[in-house]
């Protein structure tokens, strides 16, 4: 459909690609159909996101030097700040999921950062990508939940300090926003990331008309520029959004 | 020009994208104020400022994934 959509524009001497064939995925060694086994553009940036991350937070402070070096010391204030996070946010009895935490907050980030470089591709863009993601919050959420308080944690929904009358009615709500929190969660992440690069993507087709390209290219500048703050902050919103959800977990009820 | 109901449908899908920044400018501009009030309390809810406008922004991108869901699925 992608390509039909390129005929079309490319004809009106407008788009000659369409925005969002940056986020297909094709397999890496040759041109067959993608199984789930293939190795395809996806693995491979999701593969260099994990080396970026195992240089950084594994190779970068093996020294562990008293002066800390450059890689160290991102490092460190990378570690500080989930650290900070987790503790601030979920409790201090959530310091157990810290590793988890980190894991996720790195990955996105570098996923998110990598995608930022020309050319390459964004995972975290994907909703198959996201959805997991956040999927796995969601069941450690409420699998823990239930481990840890056993029906207790039902007191997620029944919303105490509310009148009696009300009660049943915002159980209702409860539930319904609870089970939305996966959704809402992947989505946030993959539909900022791809609208953002889908953005840049418009301003660079429209480069091409030699009357509004210094403008389209200031553009794609300033877009860029937004793009690198919203891939910072949406990996730190979507780590700051599983804690709060861990500490749902923890202290359930109102 | 071509297209169909889809594509007014999506057209009109991204009017929520309006409505998810007036949102998110409401969160910002009243964590704003209040942070002017008392500068000292800003930092320790920074953290809250992020969870208001991602939950804002949100229904902002449930609004984009209808607009992606008519342009493509459909």
């Amino acid at each position: 459909m992608a390509t039909e959509a390129a005929e079309a524009h490319g004809e009106e001497g407008g788009l000659v690609f369409h925005p969002m064939d940056q986020f297909i995925v094709k397999p890496l060694f040759g041109d067959g159909e993608v199984h789930w086994y293939t190795i395809t553009n996806a693995t491979l940036w999701m593969f260099l996101a994990v080396v970026a991350m195992t240089i950084l937070m594994v190779l970068m402070t093996s020294r562990r030097a008293t002066i800390p070096s450059k890689g160290q010391s991102i490092a460190e204030m990378a570690y500080g700040f989930v650290y900070k996070m987790v503790e601030d946010v979920a409790g201090k009895d959530a310091v157990g999921f810290f590793p988890y935490v980190m894991t996720l907050f790195m990955f996105i980030v570098f996923a998110n950062f990598l995608g930022l470089i020309p050319m390459s591709f964004t995972t975290t863009s994907h909703f198959a990508v996201t959805v997991v993601l956040a999927l796995a919050v969601f069941l450690t959420v409420t699998i823990y939940g239930f481990m840890k308080n056993g029906a207790k944690f039902l007191g997620l929904f029944w919303v105490s300090s509310a009148p009696l009358p009300l009660r049943p009615i915002l159980a209702v709500i409860e539930l319904i926003s609870y089970f939305v929190r996966p959704v809402s969660h992947s989505i946030r992440l993959a539909g900022n990331v791809m609208a953002g690069h889908a953005v840049i993507k418009v301003f660079a087709g429209f480069a091409a008309i030699a009357v509004i390209s210094p403008v389209s290219v200031v553009a794609i500048t300033a877009m860029y520029g937004l793009e690198v703050l919203v891939a910072f902050i949406q990996a730190y919103v979507f780590t700051i959004l599983t804690c709060v959800y861990l500490k749902d977990a923890l202290h359930p009820g109102h | 020009m071509e297209g169909d109901l889809a594509h007014i449908g999506a057209g009109l899908a991204a009017i929520g994208s309006g409505a998810a920044a007036i949102g998110v400018g409401n969160v910002a501009g009243n964590f704003l104020s209040g942070a002017l009030r008392n500068p000292s309390a800003a930092a320790g809810q920074t953290a809250t400022l992020f969870i208001g406008i991602a939950f804002a922004e949100a229904l902002g991108i449930f609004a984009f994934l209808v607009a992606l869901l008519l342009m493509f699925a459909v």
